[in-house]
C-alpha cells in the first residue's frame, strides 16, 4: 500500500449544476453540457467571470460509438466560449466523471490551475438498445470476458450469486435498494424516473385498463417487483428494477484554489480526499463479493481527508445494478461485510436514516448518463452539504460527505471526501 | 508439451489455443505462479520469462448468472427470454480463474449451489464447418 498522501493545496466546489437526466432525441452531448454549464453558473453564490477558468476536464465514456464523435473536450469548452483553454476528455468507463473530477483536483493542488471547470456527459439514446448493450460491453476485457457471453448485468448478477451464496441474501433483498432509490428520485426534479415504484406500478394498472385489457394482478409492489411482466429477468438474480437505466444528460462543478473561494461563495464545499484505484477483469478478483479497488481508493481518500467511515453523514455511490450499492457501503466500511443488505432493508440508508445513501436517487432512478453520473453524484453531495436539496434534503447538518464512481466491475474506482466548513 | 517456437502471450494466442481445444496458461520461471488469461509480464515478481502450460480443464464454479437480455452473438447462437445462458467464472486447479459459458445445467433452474461444483472444460464450436468459432465453455463433471 502506497503511504497516506495529503493536497498540497486545497480544493472547493463552489459552484454545481446538471441537465435533467433522462431520454431527449433533441439534444446532444454537447447540447447537455451547455444546460448542465448553465446551472452551475446560476449556483456560484456571488456569481463570477467565466474568463477565470483555466481548465477543463470532462468525463465521457463514448462518445464515439454512442453519437460518432471523438474529441469531444474542445467542442465542449468551446460550446460555453472557453477556447483556448487546455480541455481533456477523461475516460474510465462508467468512472470517466469521478476520475475527472480528480484531474480537476489535481490541477489546482499541484498548483498547475486556480480555477477549473469539470464536467460530465453523455448521450445514450440515440443508439437501439441491442446497440447500447454492446457499447456498454466494450468496458469489460473484450479479449477474454465477453466471448462467455457476459453482459454488464451479467457481471454483477454472477457477483450477486456469490454474494448470495456467502452471506445467505435473497433477490428480494436486493428490491429494498430498488424501492428506496426511486422514493429518493420521486423528490429530485432532475430525476429520469422521478416517481416512486408504487407510483410506477400504478401507472401500469391504469395503462392497461385504458387500453381495455384486464388489469394485472399486483396486489402490491412486492407481487410488482416479482412479476416478470412487470419487473422482467434481465440476468439471474437481477430484474429491471435492479438495473440502472440508459439516459442522456451532464452535470458540471467549478473548482477553485481553496484561497480563492471566498471570491465565489460564503459557503464553498471543500474537497478534502481522493482516492482511485485499479483492478483485473472480474475473474482475475480474489473476492467476488467486494470491490477491492473501491476498498483501496476509499481507504487513500480517508486517510488524505484524515476521517473515519462513521464520520461520513451521507454518501453517493455507485449502485449500476442494486448489489453493486450493496456492496459499496460494505466496501467503504459503512457496515460490516454481509450485513450491507439488511442495513438497507432495516431502513439504515433511506433519506432519514442514520447513514443515507444515494439520496438523489442513485443511477437506478435518477439516471447513469455513464459520463455524468460521477459528476451528477458531486453535484448532489453539494447541494446537500449547503441545504439545498429541496424535499429530498436530509435532517440535521451534512459536514463530511463521500462520493463513489466505479467502472465496469471495478476495475477502476474512484472515491472523494467533502467537507462544509462555512 | 513442447514447441519450436514459443507463441506470444496474447489474446490472439489464447485464442488460437481455444480453436484447437486447449486451455492454456502462462506460468511464471521466476515465481512460479500461473495466470490465465495468459501475460507476457508476472504480476508478482515482473518477469518477462514466461511459458505456456496446458491446464487440466478441472475447476470449480465461482460465480454465475443467467442471461436472458445477450449480446448480438449470442442472439445468433438462438438465445433468447425463452433461451437464457449461463456465464460463469471458473476457478482452476492452477490456482487461476476465467470466465466461460456454463454447460450441462439447466438455464431456467438458477441453484447457488452450484457454486464450488467440479466442472471440467468443454469446447462450444458456433458456425459452418471450416469456419466456426470455438468458445471456451465448462460443464458438470
Amino acid at each position: 500500500m502506497s503511504k497516506s498522501r495529503s493536497l498540497p493545496r486545497g480544493v472547493a466546489i463552489v459552484g454545481a449544476g446538471m441537465s435533467k437526466f433522462g431520454a431527449f432525441p433533441e439534444k446532444n452531448s454537447r447540447d447537455l453540457f451547455v444546460e448542465a454549464f448553465k446551472s452551475m453558473s446560476s449556483s456560484v453564490d456571488k456569481g463570477y467571470d467565466p474568463g477565470v477558468i483555466q481548465a477543463l476536464y470532462v468525463g465521457n465514456f463514448s462518445s464515439d460509438q454512442f453519437e460518432h464523435q471523438a474529441h469531444i473536450a474542445p467542442l465542449m469548452a468551446d460550446a460555453v466560449g472557453l477556447t483556448p483553454i487546455p480541455a481533456t476528455r477523461v475516460e474510465d468507463a462508467c468512472a470517466s466523471g469521478g476520475v475527472a473530477l480528480r484531474q480537476g483536483v489535481m490541477a489546482i493542488a499541484s498548483g498547475l490551475a486556480d480555477v477549473v471547470l469539470v464536467g460530465g456527459t453523455e448521450k445514450m439514446t440515440a443508439l437501439s438498445t441491442a446497440a447500447v448493450t454492446d457499447a456498454l460491453a466494450t468496458a469489460a476485457d473484450v479479449s477474454f470476458e465477453i466471448s462467455a457471453g457476459f453482459t454488464f448485468p451479467g457481471f454483477y448478477a454472477a457477483i450477486a450469486s456469490a454474494y448470495m451464496q456467502r452471506y445467505g441474501m435473497l433477490p428480494e433483498h436486493l428490491m429494498n435498494v430498488a424501492i428506496k432509490n426511486h422514493d429518493n428520485a420521486a423528490l429530485n426534479p432532475n430525476a429520469q424516473f422521478g416517481v416512486t415504484i408504487q407510483k410506477w406500478m400504478e401507472g401500469r394498472i391504469a395503462a392497461a385498463l385504458k387500453k381495455g385489457k384486464p388489469a394485472p394482478n399486483w396486489a402490491n409492489i412486492w407481487d410488482f417487483l416479482h412479476d416478470n411482466s412487470g419487473n422482467p429477468m434481465i440476468a439471474w438474480p437481477l430484474r429491471l428494477f435492479d438495473c440502472s437505466p440508459v439516459s442522456d444528460g451532464a452535470a458540471v462543478v467549478l473548482l477553485v484554489a481553496d484561497e480563492l473561494a471566498r471570491e465565489f461563495s460564503d459557503h464553498p464545499i471543500h474537497i478534502i480526499g481522493t482516492g482511485q484505484a485499479s483492478d483485473s477483469a472480474l475473474h482475475g478478483r480474489l473476492d467476488l463479493t467486494s470491490l477491492f479497488a473501491a476498498k483501496k481508493a476509499s481507504a487513500d481518500a480517508y486517510a488524505m481527508a484524515g476521517v473515519t467511515p462513521r464520520d461520513i453523514r451521507i454518501a453517493e455511490v455507485h449502485d449500476c445494478f442494486t448489489i453493486a450499492e450493496v456492496i459499496a457501503t460494505e466496501d467503504l466500511g459503512f457496515f460490516t461485510p454481509g450485513e450491507g443488505y439488511k442495513a438497507a432493508e432495516d431502513g439504515l440508508t433511506a433519506r432519514v436514516g442514520s447513514k443515507p445513501i444515494n439520496t438523489s436517487g442513485g443511477l437506478k432512478a435518477k439516471g447513469h448518463p455513464v459520463g455524468a453520473s460521477g459528476v451528477a453524484q458531486a453535484v448532489e453531495v453539494w447541494k446537500q452539504m449547503r441545504g439545498e436539496a429541496g424535499e429530498r434534503q436530509v435532517p440535521g447538518d451534512v459536514p463530511l460527505a463521500l462520493t463513489h464512481n466505479v467502472g465496469a466491475t471495478g476495475s477502476t474506482c474512484v472515491v472523494h471526501v467533502y467537507e462544509r466548513k462555512s | 508439451m513442447t514447441e519450436t517456437t514459443i507463441r506470444p502471450f496474447s489474446a490472439a494466442s489464447f485464442e488460437q489455443y481455444i480453436s484447437e481445444h486447449k486451455l492454456m496458461a502462462a506460468r511464471c520461471t521466476l515465481c512460479g505462479a500461473s495466470y490465465i488469461p495468459p501475460r507476457a509480464i508476472c504480476p508478482k515478481c515482473h518477469s518477462e520469462q514466461l511459458e505456456w502450460i496446458e491446464t487440466s480443464g478441472k475447476g470449480l464454479l465461482q460465480a454465475f448468472t443467467m442471461i436472458y437480455t445477450g449480446p448480438t452473438f449470442m442472439v445468433e447462437q438462438g438465445f433468447d427470454r425463452a433461451h437464457p445462458y449461463i456465464s460463469g467464472i471458473v476457478m482452476l486447479e492452477e490456482g487461476a480463474a476465467i470466465s466461460a459459458r456454463i454447460t450441462g445445467v439447466d438455464a431456467l433452474k438458477p441453484d447457488l449451489n452450484l457454486i464450488g461444483t467440479p466442472l471440467g472444460v468443454d469446447f462450444i464450436e458456433f458456425g459452418e464447418a471450416g469456419k466456426s468459432k470455438t468458445y471456451l465453455a465448462f460443464k458438470i463433471l
